[in-house]
């Protein structure tokens, strides 16, 4: 099949080799799992369980919430020990609510049947899918219910399975596509079953050959058709929008979802976890994930979610004396841990235990000096040095009309940077400003709006008052056979003003999602008329 | 604390400058063997002052001072004007030309990164403004020169303007091959019949066509390093050459043609060193080509028709003015845009 291009990207030194070599290791099982309740992209899970409750391997400890939410499970039977905040893997450093399961030894299934997936409804199966924990693993963890559910308005061509791993370090899809490749497309089967795709291509970098051989038998296996495509090895070739340019050629609008081009994305290992859930009941409890760095023996762990990350550190033959601390992710997308004594959950991906001989310690930034390198490998192909310009003078309404909220935070451009500026932290802090202030924006917009409801009942009932003190008084003149014809008309207009004041706007207390979005979008515009001056 | 990327591909501002230093290593050889070892004064008194007010205006702003003295940036613009100089230039000139360069165009904008001018031709276009005469009188090529300077004999003379005895100033000097043809055409000379005066060789002023030969190469080092990108240089020598052949096709006489253009004055110096200067120009790829395509035509225009015979700094800099329009109209679609 012929390939596309998208601009820019880079090729960093891949580091994949060192933690390829030996095949996907189990850890045991540890005494106790930490499982955040905010695993995924959405609203966080609802608690089903209570302190002291015995709960079997696979058990819903947390239903989802709401459309865009997923479950939390049981990775193995126990006790639960505990529900409270605690540290979790996140870049903010921040607590945020965890159940502690105890592990009782037994590990005992509670009960899980295959679905027979063709013999349901696709919705019944869905919200099966929904209780099941399956979120991407890719690293986004966005609810996967969402994404397969067959839209008749964007109905999907083309489902494109994430096979690329375009982040240096990280192998876990690798491994898992070469030792798991006969259920990751039976996973796909599923998908596409679901989603009535047309054809499905799963996309593998040019450097992960076996990968893409055991996928290529597996997919002659099976009787559906499915295209293995090899793309060339460039970061960030796996990021969603710009792994379905280089395979089908088209982009997806900005601020629009892949559906409005007939495209779908997932990553292997979520394929994968979708075959575990219907052909054996199983929902997300585990992850295989890439231990590498300075480790003694870097590799692939089947991992219990919510496993320690120290003690999976130390499956994996511990850190050598120079490690400095460990970075959840790639080196170009990742976050430093807050501490090793976080949990594993359904987005951790690698873990690289780091060092001063790995990624060396950043240089003070100089200024910019418009060598334009950043913009030259710009996947997205905004002007990074632009959008740092107005970022870093607080211009934030300049930066998002520079397309800042395009940026998909790769990374290319701090990698190329000569002076070395933390480009990427700018767009960061400047997209949660924008979005701060937007809220700000809408939330005044909501009081003032409210009050302006209030002021109009408050006007209306005067009159209402006034028109029946009018009437009052027509009547009392009638008796006295005053001049009932002004007052008549005197009511009239009290009437007429009452009902003016009562068609005032009612729809702006319980505002729509579209609504709502509609007056940001209005308010987005009356700031860029602000600014431009 | 790092934070990702952890990881860099990019030679540091230092190892750019100092790259860029290094390309124009060919074009400083070639001048010391056409015109003698004094341009190398030039360059160590302009490196000097360079160096020396860039430090005092760190200080003075209360910027760090090693890594920013350390960057190359004072050292190439300073090299940079030494070389557009005249190569025995009094050293009044040099040090006036980089103080201009070094404390207005650059440390008062705010220092490396902030100057929207290119440093270097401010400098260079403030002398000419103020000593034409100087700034035009050049020596001759040691090879056609009817009296030979030694280096002391260049060094003393950068200094103290004087000569040693017998040999006049005349002996030693001359028009720029460019400023040559200009005043012979306003003599109603032909092009063809000027050009076969001893002071141009086969394709610009003998001599300095062998070091314009020198900047090419060096530039092509900067290409091949990926330190400039192809659209500058192709668009500048290009469009020069084009307007060049052009005028020259319709009006032989009053025209000199493409290679006379390209090999003649600041033309290959400007194509790879000056009009590439990432602060003071456009970023943007389309900006490349229409800022290069300005620079060139405003280079022709200034040497075919204005009042100086080299137009380079002038076209440059009249061309940096225009760059936050250029890049603001040559944004590139961005993924997923109309
Ligand atoms: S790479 Fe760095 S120095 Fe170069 S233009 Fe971009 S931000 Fe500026
Ligand atoms: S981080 Fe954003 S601006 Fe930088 S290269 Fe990636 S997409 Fe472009």
């Amino acid at each position: 099949m012929s390939l596309f291009k998208f601009h820019g990207g880079v090729h960093p030194p891949e580091h994949k080799l060192k933690s390829t070599a030996a095949p996907i290791r189990s850890v045991t099982m540890p005494l106790r799992l930490v499982l955040p309740l905010r695993q995924h992209v959405g609203n966080v899970a609802k608690l089903m369980v209570a302190v002291g409750d015995h709960v079997l391997k696979g058990q819903l400890l947390a239903a989802p919430d709401g459309m865009i939410s997923a479950a939390v499970h049981a990775p193995t039977s126990g006790t639960i020990a505990a529900i409270e905040e605690r540290l979790i893997p996140h870049a903010s450093g921040l607590p945020d609510l965890c159940i502690t399961l105890n592990a009782d030894g037994e590990d005992r299934w509670g009960d899980h049947q295959p679905l027979d997936y063709q013999a349901q409804e696709k919705s019944a199966v869905l919200d099966a899918l929904r209780l099941a924990g399956v979120v991407g693993l890719g690293g986004a963890t966005f609810p996967s219910h969402v994404k397969l559910r067959a839209d008749d308005a964007h109905p999907v061509l083309t489902l494109i399975i994430n096979g690329a791993e375009c982040e240096p370090y990280i192998t876990c899809d690798d491994l898992l596509m070469r030792e798991r490749a006969l259920e990751i497309v039976r996973g796909i089967e599923i998908m596409q079953y679901l989603l009535g795709a047309k054809h499905a291509i799963i996309g593998i970098e040019d450097n992960k050959p076996e990968a893409a051989a055991a996928m290529r038998l597996a997919c002659s296996q099976n009787s559906i058709s499915i295209t293995v495509a090899t793309v060339p090895t460039l970061y960030p070739g796996g990021g969603a929008k710009q792994l379905i340019k280089v395979l089908t050629g088209l982009e997806v609008p900005s601020g629009k979802l892949p559906t409005t081009i007939g495209v779908q994305c997932f990553n292997v290992a979520t394929a994968y976890t979708v075959h575990r859930f219907i052909d054996h009941g199983e929902p997300v409890i585990s992850r295989v994930v890439t231990v590498t760095g300075r480790v003694a023996q870097p590799g692939n762990y089947e991992v219990p979610l919510g496993m320690e990350i120290f003690d999976l550190v130390q499956a994996a033959g511990g850190t050598a004396d120079d490690s400095n601390g460990l970075v959840m992710g790639g080196p170009m997308m990742g976050f430093n841990l807050p501490s090793g004594h976080v949990p594993v959950v359904k987005g951790t991906n690698c873990i690289i235990a780091s060092a001063p001989a790995l990624f060396a310690p950043q240089p003070p930034a100089m200024p910019c000096i418009r060598c334009a390198r950043c913009a030259e490998v710009c996947p997205v192909n905004l002007q990074p040095q632009e959008l740092y310009w107005f970022a870093r003078a607080d211009n934030f309404e300049k930066a998002r009309s520079y397309d800042l909220f395009d940026c998909i935070e790769c990374g290319c451009c701090s990698y190329v940077c000569p002076s070395r500026i933390p480009l990427v932290q700018y767009y960061r802090y400047a997209k949660s400003e924008i979005l701060a202030s937007d809220k700000a924006r809408q939330a005044a917009n909501v009081a003032r709006e409210r009050n302006e409801l209030r002021l109009a009942r408050i006007a209306r009932e005067k009159e209402e008052r006034a028109a029946k003190h009018a009437e009052r008084a027509v009547g009392a003149r009638a008796e006295a056979g005053g001049d009932a014809k002004q007052a008549a008309i005197a009511a009239a207009m009290a009437r007429a003003e009452a009902q003016k004041a009562e068609i005032v706007p009612q729809n702006v207390t319980d505002l729509s999602p579209l609504v709502a979005t509609e007056i940001k979008a209005i308010d987005a515009r009356r700031g860029k008329v602000d600014d431009r001056d | 604390m790092n934070q990702a990327p952890y990881i860099s591909a990019s030679p540091s501002v230092t190892s750019i400058m100092l790259r860029v230093l290094l390309a124009l290593v060919p074009g400083i050889a070639a001048y010391v063997w056409v015109y003698g070892s004094g341009v190398l004064v030039s360059l160590a008194l302009a490196s000097i002052t360079a160096l020396g007010s860039e430090a005092i205006l760190l200080h003075f702003r209360q910027r760090p001072l090693m890594p920013f003295l350390m960057d190359g940036s004072a050292l190439l613009t300073a090299w940079l004007l030494a070389l557009a100089l005249p190569p025995l230039a009094p050293w009044w000139l040099v040090v006036v030309g980089t103080l201009f360069a070094i404390v207005i165009a650059k440390q008062l904008y705010g220092g490396l990164g902030y100057n929207p001018f290119n440093p270097a031709m401010v400098g260079y276009a403030v002398l000419l403004i103020s000593f034409p005469a100087i700034m035009t009188q050049w020596p001759v090529p040691l090879a056609l020169a009817h009296a030979q300077l030694g280096f002391l004999d260049q060094l003393h003379f950068i200094f103290t303007q004087a000569l040693p005895g017998g040999v006049t100033l005349d002996a030693i000097s001359s028009a720029t091959p460019l400023d040559y043809l200009k005043t012979q055409l306003k003599l109603q000379h032909s092009v063809g019949d000027i050009l076969h005066a001893p002071v141009f060789g086969a394709l610009g002023g003998r001599g300095f066509e062998v070091v314009a030969g020198a900047y090419l190469l060096g530039g092509l080092y900067l290409l091949q390093q990926r330190i400039i990108s192809w659209h500058i240089p192709t668009a500048f020598l290009l469009t020069l050459a084009v307007l060049a052949a052009g005028s020259h096709l319709a009006d032989p006489a009053q025209h000199a043609g493409a290679a006379f253009h390209l090999f003649s004055g600041a033309s290959m110096l400007c194509a790879f060193f000056i009009a590439t200067d990432p602060v003071s120009g456009p970023t943007t790829p389309r900006g490349k080509l229409l800022f290069a395509t300005g620079v060139a035509l405003l280079t022709w225009l200034i040497r075919s028709y204005g009042g100086y015979p080299d137009g380079v700094a002038f076209a440059v800099l009249l061309m940096n003015i225009c760059v936050p329009l250029i890049d603001a109209a040559t944004q590139p679609r961005v993924f997923g845009h109309e």
